[in-house]
């Protein structure tokens, strides 16, 4: 498989958030600013990136040797929540600025299920190690992307005179629903 | 037991997971593209929001405060991978379809919601009618959502065809944006009549 084309396909065309609906929670949760949607993408980058290498370092290493894949679940949200702890006091040790900047955001990523779905997806398709990285990567820029274009547009929307009923969550989810739309457009660029 | 009732209640209407906690957004959008796939996941979520529910109460005060996170989480994955097994065993179409999304009812933000703001603090049999409650809460909505997109997106009800052939179906409902626009739709709905209600009430105390 050709890895750019990997990469494209996670970025654009199977976006994870507006034709998969995974990481649904914080793309609504934390996208009223364009600065914080942009933290929460530089942050799931990263953790999705480690954390797709090292999921396919416990099932290939451990689980398939021992025979024991269907414990997989249990396994990978327990390196996800694992990882995002030492990711967390590493960066607080040694990277103190770049803690400050990712903050809050690193806990709520364990439940992002996009980082588990990535895990999931690179299992259930055989991904090789650099296959799985880079479908990690492609994914989680998606992300951010879907993450900062939405925060752009809902900044935008608070400043107009809206409905009552479609304050708030209804009208995010509508103009998710219009990027949905466009995104629709890259679908059958790439076949992966 | 009207303790008990009212729990189950304030889980299914008051305090309803999607409409008005907005929470565990994903599998609410990503598996209602039929009434009969709403349902499925909203009873597996369901099954496993009881039980993990359940145990967690009964293992409450053995569980140290400060790793109960992770232990929720390993009770919860374990509940998971068990009705993983069974609907692979006895309803293997519908884990075809789901496929993806039952292994991601770990992280449904429901179930850890739950364990910490219920089951950690209270009795075994009351966090075991909240589960009930909001897991059935969420299988509602999830159906509600699944019929109005299978109706719209291909004519159907159930499985079974309600629109004439000629009616034209609307493709998108069964797809991506779809989902944002019912769910937007129906919360917007929601809110209206809440308002509604609030100024009706308002009203009538005034006249009273």
């Amino acid at each position: 498989m050709n890895l750019f084309l990997l990469l494209l396909a996670g970025i654009f065309v199977n976006n994870y958030v507006l034709s998969q609906f995974l990481g649904i929670c914080p793309f609504l949760g934390v996208s009223k600013k364009i600065e914080t949607a942009a933290g929460m993408g530089i942050a799931v980058i990263f953790v999705i990136v480690l954390a797709s290498a090292a999921s396919w370092a416990v099932y290939h290493l451990l689980l398939v040797p021992l025979k024991m894949e269907y414990l997989y679940n249990i396994a990978f949200i327990l390196v996800i929540a694992s990882l995002v702890q030492f990711v967390e006091m590493f960066l607080k040790k040694s990277m103190p600025a770049l803690y400050q900047a990712l903050g809050v955001f690193l806990p709520l990523i364990t439940t992002n299920c996009a980082v588990l779905g990535v895990a999931v997806v690179n299992m259930q398709k055989d991904y090789s190690l650099i296959e799985s990285v880079v479908n990690g990567f492609g994914g989680a820029c998606g992300f951010a992307l879907a993450i900062v274009l939405f925060a752009g547009i809902r900044e935008r929307i608070a400043e107009n005179d809206i409905p009552k009923a479609f304050q708030g969550y209804p009208l995010a989810l509508i103009t998710a629903g219009l990027m949905s739309i466009a995104f629709l457009g890259f679908s059958g660029l790439i076949q992966v | 037991m009207a303790k008990k009732r009212n729990i189950i209640k304030n889980g299914i209407f008051t305090e309803n997971p999607t409409f008005v906690q907005v929470i565990g957004m994903c599998p609410t959008l990503a598996t209602t593209t039929s009434a009969v796939n709403g349902i499925g996941m909203g009873l597996s979520t369901a099954v496993v929001l009881v039980c993990s529910n359940c145990f967690i109460s009964l293992l409450r005060k053995v569980i140290p405060d400060k790793v109960r996170i992770p232990c929720f989480i390993v009770v919860i994955a374990t509940f998971v991978t068990i009705v993983q097994f069974l609907l692979q065993a006895f309803f293997s179409e519908l884990n075809q379809s789901l496929g993806l999304y039952i292994p991601l009812i770990v992280v449904n933000c429901i179930i850890l919601g739950r364990a910490e703001a219920f089951a950690s603090k209270n009795s075994v049999l009351d966090s075991i009618c909240d589960g009930i409650g909001n897991g059935l809460g969420f299988t509602l909505a999830l159906t509600c959502i699944g019929l109005i997109r299978e109706f719209l997106g291909s004519g159907t009800l159930f499985g079974m065809t309600v629109l004439p052939e000629m009616f034209p179906k609307t493709l998108l409902f069964i797809m991506a944006p779809g989902a944002f626009f019912t769910l937007g739709t129906l919360m917007a709905a929601l809110h209206y009549l809440q308002a509604k209600k609030a100024e009706h009430t308002k009203k009538g105390g005034k006249e009273a």
